[in-house]
């Protein structure tokens, strides 16, 4: 600062401003581009010599690793390890699965050598009981009904091989994320190696951590759960330090004095203290966890996901949907029962209470699981309902998509003709025009705007590994599409986060009326699906006459309507817009490409229509979130000044929300590359595509640069708008 | 101040169960070479320049068997290091400090945990209670770490539960109890093991005057109970003449005086204590005996005045009469020493500063 204002002060020509660096970057930028019909070749694309064999010497470290180094014993070791526990799992969970992994001996004597998969009727009895347990009946009747869906909806061999997966890969990752976090906690100096380390794993995508996994794994179930454990842990580790480091030293102290050994003070004290934090922790552990495991089907883990992604490929959307409930439904499942859990707090009995009192909800599990048992006994269905019997409403969203394609398909091919040739083909030359010296010289001048050399240096070397990689052409293509998705998704983000923060028009003003209007409109819609929906499972039931069938429709439209209408009287537009990003968020990011398909068919514009939907999300969140943290008395003060709404805005509640709506822009950058490389599997020519192509010839060396690629441009950018935060928030004094 | 040390009649100092000779705390990057640089004492400027703080400073102290020590100065002044350095919660930088006429610094992490485990106990400003643990596994934790078993362990939780008056809330959470409540099970907490030193950081700035004044008598009547010696620390000047026997007065890491609440009112040793308690009316703190001369022959009459009073609680008496002298007795009644009356009269209309 006093630099700055030094050297302003100084005659002019004697020394730069950090701007003047900046904007002499730029220049330079522009005139690389103008010039580029006169320049070498050598500038405009980056020449041979500099193209590093990266991955030919990744794929022979590998090998050397591999081969020399003796390192396949220790995988083979412990890919074994991992599928000993997935078959004990899958013989739990997955009806047919056959079996225990057990040694002989006991297999014989015990006889658990036959098929003993646990009944869906238990998991659905025991999903009540525990989120009734922790939380509410609300709670319990969610997970009781999911996993009444599942079973009903023939879903639940696939769900409980997604689910043995995830029963592996969860503890594995919370116990690795865990001892991690403790001894970064303890250790510095392994602090200091971490952090980079999982910066780096959360901004490479998902599939391209699945090939090195195949390469040293093999292909299966078991890598999946590797590369899920891989994939699921930073998140652990960084709540584990958090949450260890925040534990007041008061309460260490007093573990101390109590004579507390270190070993004590850690076990008694310090990480009960812990518990919600590392318990966030374990949510996200699950959350990411699922994520994997049903991207895994890339790398052939069975269970959901390859389902889904078959049906998807042969664009059969009834059985996708179904598919994709299912995945939701868990989604929403897990996370709200690990998010009861971290939240749970103690309550304690009275001295005196009985043990049955203490103990009710064990009881009554008891006795509803012995229900369950005896049912099994007299009707199979209680044990498992086979697929082939299953209801399905395939049909109906076949029907139902079909009809909406049929009207929307003429409209969504002319828009899609004028986009792809008008908009989004020349803005892909524009990309692709620039020298790549220009590019690198407009990359430095937004670094040294935002952090001086440093700043400068760092995203330059980061931008410029795209070159040395040999993939910088690809690289514009992802850079073309990430930009295009996210421009779009700011313009629509942000106007909708601040407009959803706005201040509430008060009752029976106009304002209040459209609101009003299109909240009974979006009922009326959900509601006459839903109850189509019910009248279509109970007609391949019983099918009904039509009279009982129309007022069947009618009472079931009334209910929903009703249940939506009450339940959501009371929420605000912010509050209604958070939760809406939350259910975004908890769909597989793939789920979106579904949809944008039907619409588009395979192309550029339904790959970046899938990242807008994704990437809007945290663009959305960030604004709500930056809107609602501006101090209300500021905004009074403004008010008493006479500025009108429009000026308040702009002038006091915009700009102090800014730094926070940056960290939205950027997660939305980071959101948006992820989501371009898995929109790959449509059949885009960006980084992703080479990805795939990298899994197809599992080449590591290569699926590992081109994983590194996109985290480079994602840790660009991630540098810069952090960057441009502080530097704004400290400004700002918040 | 080399003057002898009065504490509660008859118990002097002379054999003191915890002694601290010049011992410094200094944070920051490198205090054992600045200690070492300035012979083993730097000067408040040549710590700070070398951008260190010292937050104990040089200080000496002898603590009695039995003895109530209140620490007190302003925030920063380094209270809570001098009393972490006593029960080695964090490792003093220089000096010596001997419990019990064992050398605390000496001591190995085992011998450490011993001593805790045996003799030290510890009550903590913001209550530091386990939040996963119950009243009663909370008040148990220190002789769950000492390896008793289950039933011991329970009952004598109880006992010292009983004793703080939490009976019936055994079962509680420390979230389920109020904040006076919750330093209850914190005093609990360290008086389980029987500790013969117990010290107190702020126990009762946390709560609210009137909760505040309550845990006092509370604490008081414990004191009377158990006769243990005690450091206490806090910030509130009524709070430290309410509970003791001396008082010892930081500032800026160091001692400036340590001293019975008569003399650091009456005397103080520097200019920075007469700062610190010009504040105070005098008559609050000022007992008949601290004013008392000795009889010399002289034949006094009238009623005596118990030696313990302090001179406000006398201004009745002291106006009801004409003569120059006054009678003092001892706690046993016995008459043993007289106060001039004018003298006691200025204390009691010297100008409230207030
Ligand atoms: N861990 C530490 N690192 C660096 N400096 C510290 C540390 N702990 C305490 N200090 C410094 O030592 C000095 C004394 O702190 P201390 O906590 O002992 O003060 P205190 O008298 O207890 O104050 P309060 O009344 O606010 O509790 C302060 O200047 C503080 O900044
Ligand atoms: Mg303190």
């Amino acid at each position: 600062m006093t630099l700055a204002t030094a050297a302003a002060q100084a005659p002019a020509g004697v020394r730069f401003r950090p701007a003047h660096v900046a904007w002499a970057l730029l220049a330079l930028a522009v005139l690389l581009t103008l010039l580029r019909p006169a320049l070498p070749d050598g500038i405009v694309r980056p020449p041979e010599w500099l193209v590093w064999p990266i991955s030919e010497g990744l794929n022979r470290f590998f090998d050397w690793l591999q081969n020399d180094v003796g390192f396949s014993v220790v995988t083979r070791g412990f890919a074994a390890a991992v599928g000993w526990l997935l078959d004990l799992a899958s013989a739990l969970l997955v009806p047919t699965r056959r079996g225990y992994p057990l040694p002989d001996v006991v297999c014989q004597n015990i006889g658990l050598c036959t098929g003993h998969a646990i009944p869906w009727t238990i998991f659905a009895i025991t999903g009540f009981c525990v989120g009734t347990w922790l939380r509410s009946w609300k709670l319990g009747l969610l997970c009781g009904l999911t996993f009444v869906y599942l079973a009903v909806f023939g879903q639940w061999q696939w769900a409980m091989q997604t689910l043995s997966q995830v029963a592996v890969a969860v503890p594995l990752s919370v116990a690795l994320g865990f001892v991690l976090g403790a001894l970064a906690w303890r250790k510095q100096w392994f602090e200091q190696v971490l952090t980079p380390l999982l910066n780096l794993a959360q901004s490479v995508p998902h599939l391209s951590y699945l090939i090195p996994v195949v390469v040293f794994f093999g292909v299966g179930d078991h890598a999946g759960v590797i590369a899920t454990v891989v994939f699921a842990t930073p998140p652990m580790v960084r709540m584990t330090i958090l949450g260890l480091r925040k534990v007041p030293p008061e309460v260490i102290e007093s573990g101390q004095m109590c004579g507390a050994t270190r070993w004590q003070v850690m076990r008694h004290a310090r990480v009960p203290t812990a518990r919600a934090e590392i318990l966030v922790g374990v949510n996200q552990v699950i959350m990411q966890c699922l994520a994997m495991v049903v991207i895994a089907s890339f790398i052939g883990s069975p269970g959901l996901g390859d389902k889904l992604l078959n049906y998807l490929q042969s664009l059969r959307i009834g059985s996708s949907i179904e598919i994709g409930v299912s995945i939701v439904l868990i989604a929403v499942m897990l996370d709200q029962l690990s998010r009861a859990w971290a939240e749970k707090q103690p309550v304690h009995w009275e001295r005196g209470t009985p043990w049955h009192v203490r103990h009710r909800m064990l009881l009554v599990w008891s006795g509803l699981v012995i229900a369950a048992l005896l049912a099994t006994l007299a009707h199979d269905y209680a044990h498992e309902i086979p697929r082939r019997k299953a209801i399905s409403t395939k049909d109906f969203w076949d029907a139902g998509v079909d009809h909406l394609l049929a009207w929307l398909s003429a409209p969504a091919a002319k828009v899609r003709d004028f986009l792809l040739l008008q908009v989004l083909t020349p803005i892909r030359d524009a990309f692709q025009y620039p020298p790549f010296l220009a590019v690198l010289a407009a990359v430095a001048a937004v670094g040294w705007a935002v952090g001086g050399a440093r700043s400068a240096l760092t995203v330059v070397l980061l931008i410029a590994f795209l070159a040395v990689s040999g993939w910088w052409d690809r690289s514009m293509i992802t850079a073309y599409m990430v930009t295009v998705a996210v421009v779009l998704a700011v313009a629509i983000g942000l106007p909708v986060g601040v407009w959803a923060s706005l201040p509430r028009p008060s009752r029976g003003s106009p304002g209040w009326w459209f609101n009003q209007a299109v909240r009974m409109l979006g009922i009326l819609i959900v509601s006459a699906v839903g109850a189509a929906a019910v009248v279509f499972v109970l007609e391949t039931v019983v099918p009904p006459t039509p009279a009982v069938e129309y007022s069947l429709f009618l009472a079931a439209l009334a209910a929903i309507a009703y249940g939506i209408e009450r339940y959501t009287r009371d929420v605000t537009r912010d509050r209604f817009l958070l939760f809406l990003c939350d259910t975004v968020q908890t769909f597989p990011s793939f789920i979106y490409l579904i949809p944008v398909i039907m619409l588009f068919q395979v192309n550029d514009v339904a790959a970046i229509a899938g990242v807008i939907i994704y990437g809007t999300v945290p663009m959305l969140r960030y604004t709500v979130e930056g809107m609602r943290g501006v101090p209300a008395s500021l905004v009074e003060a403004a008010e008493m000044s006479g500025a009108t709404r429009m000026q308040k805005l702009r002038t006091v509640s915009l700009p102090l929300a800014l730094p926070t709506i940056m960290i939205g822009l950027n997660q939305t950058v980071m959101f948006s590359l992820m989501m371009v490389i898995i929109a790959a599997f449509i059949g885009t020519q960006d980084l992703g595509q080479e990805i795939m192509r990298a899994k197809a010839l599992s080449d590591v060396g290569m699926s590992l640069v081109l994983g590194f690629c996109v985290a480079a441009m994602g840790l660009a950018v991630d540098h810069v708008a952090t960057r441009w935060a502080a530097k704004r928030k400290k400004a700002l004094g918040l | 101040m080399a003057a002898p040390i009065r504490v509660k009649e008859g118990a002097l100092t002379e054999d003191p169960v915890i002694r601290c000779k010049h011992l410094w705390k200094i944070y920051g990057p490198a205090p054992e070479e600045l200690l070492r640089a300035h012979g083993g004492a730097p000067s408040p400027e040549a710590v700070r320049e070398s951008g260190h703080v010292a937050a104990v400073r040089d200080v000496s102290i002898e603590i009695g068997k039995g003895e109530l020590l209140v620490v007190m100065g302003l925030s920063g002044s380094g209270k809570s290091t001098l009393v972490r350095c006593l029960s080695r919660l964090v490792e003093a930088t220089a000096g010596e400090i001997e419990v019990e006429g064992e050398d605390l610094r000496a001591l190995d992490e085992k011998g450490l945990i011993r001593m805790r485990r045996q003799k030290m106990g510890m009550v903590f400003q913001n209550f530091a209670l386990l939040p996963h643990r119950t009243v009663l596994e909370n008040v148990a934790f220190p002789l769950e770490m000492r390896g008793q078993g289950r039933h011991e362990r329970r009952d004598r939780a109880m006992e010292v539960i009983k004793l703080v008056g939490l009976e019936g809330r055994e079962e509680h959470f420390p979230r389920e109890l109020s904040g006076g409540q919750q330093q209850r099970v914190g005093i609990a907490r360290s008086l389980a093991i029987e500790p013969d030193i117990w010290f107190l950081d702020e126990p009762f700035s946390a709560l609210d005057p009137l909760i505040r004044r309550e845990m006092q008598d509370e604490f008081l009547r414990l004191r009377e109970i158990l006769k243990k010696t005690i450091v206490f620390i806090t910030h509130d000047f009524d709070e430290a003449l309410r509970l003791a026997d001396r008082i010892a007065i930081m500032y800026d890491g160091a001692v400036e005086q340590v001293d019975t609440p008569d003399r650091i009112v009456m005397e103080p040793a520097t200019e920075y204590v007469g700062r610190f308690t010009h504040e105070i009316s005098k008559a609050r703190v000022v007992h008949a005996r601290a004013l008392a001369e000795p009889l010399d022959g002289r034949i006094v009459d009238g009623k005596a005045v118990p030696g313990d009073a302090t001179i406000a609680s006398l201004g009745r008496q002291l106006i009801g009469t004409d003569a120059e002298y006054l009678p003092v007795a001892d706690s046993a009644g016995v008459v043993d020493g007289v106060i001039n009356r004018m003298r006691a009269l200025e204390l009691l209309f010297a100008e409230d500063p207030s």
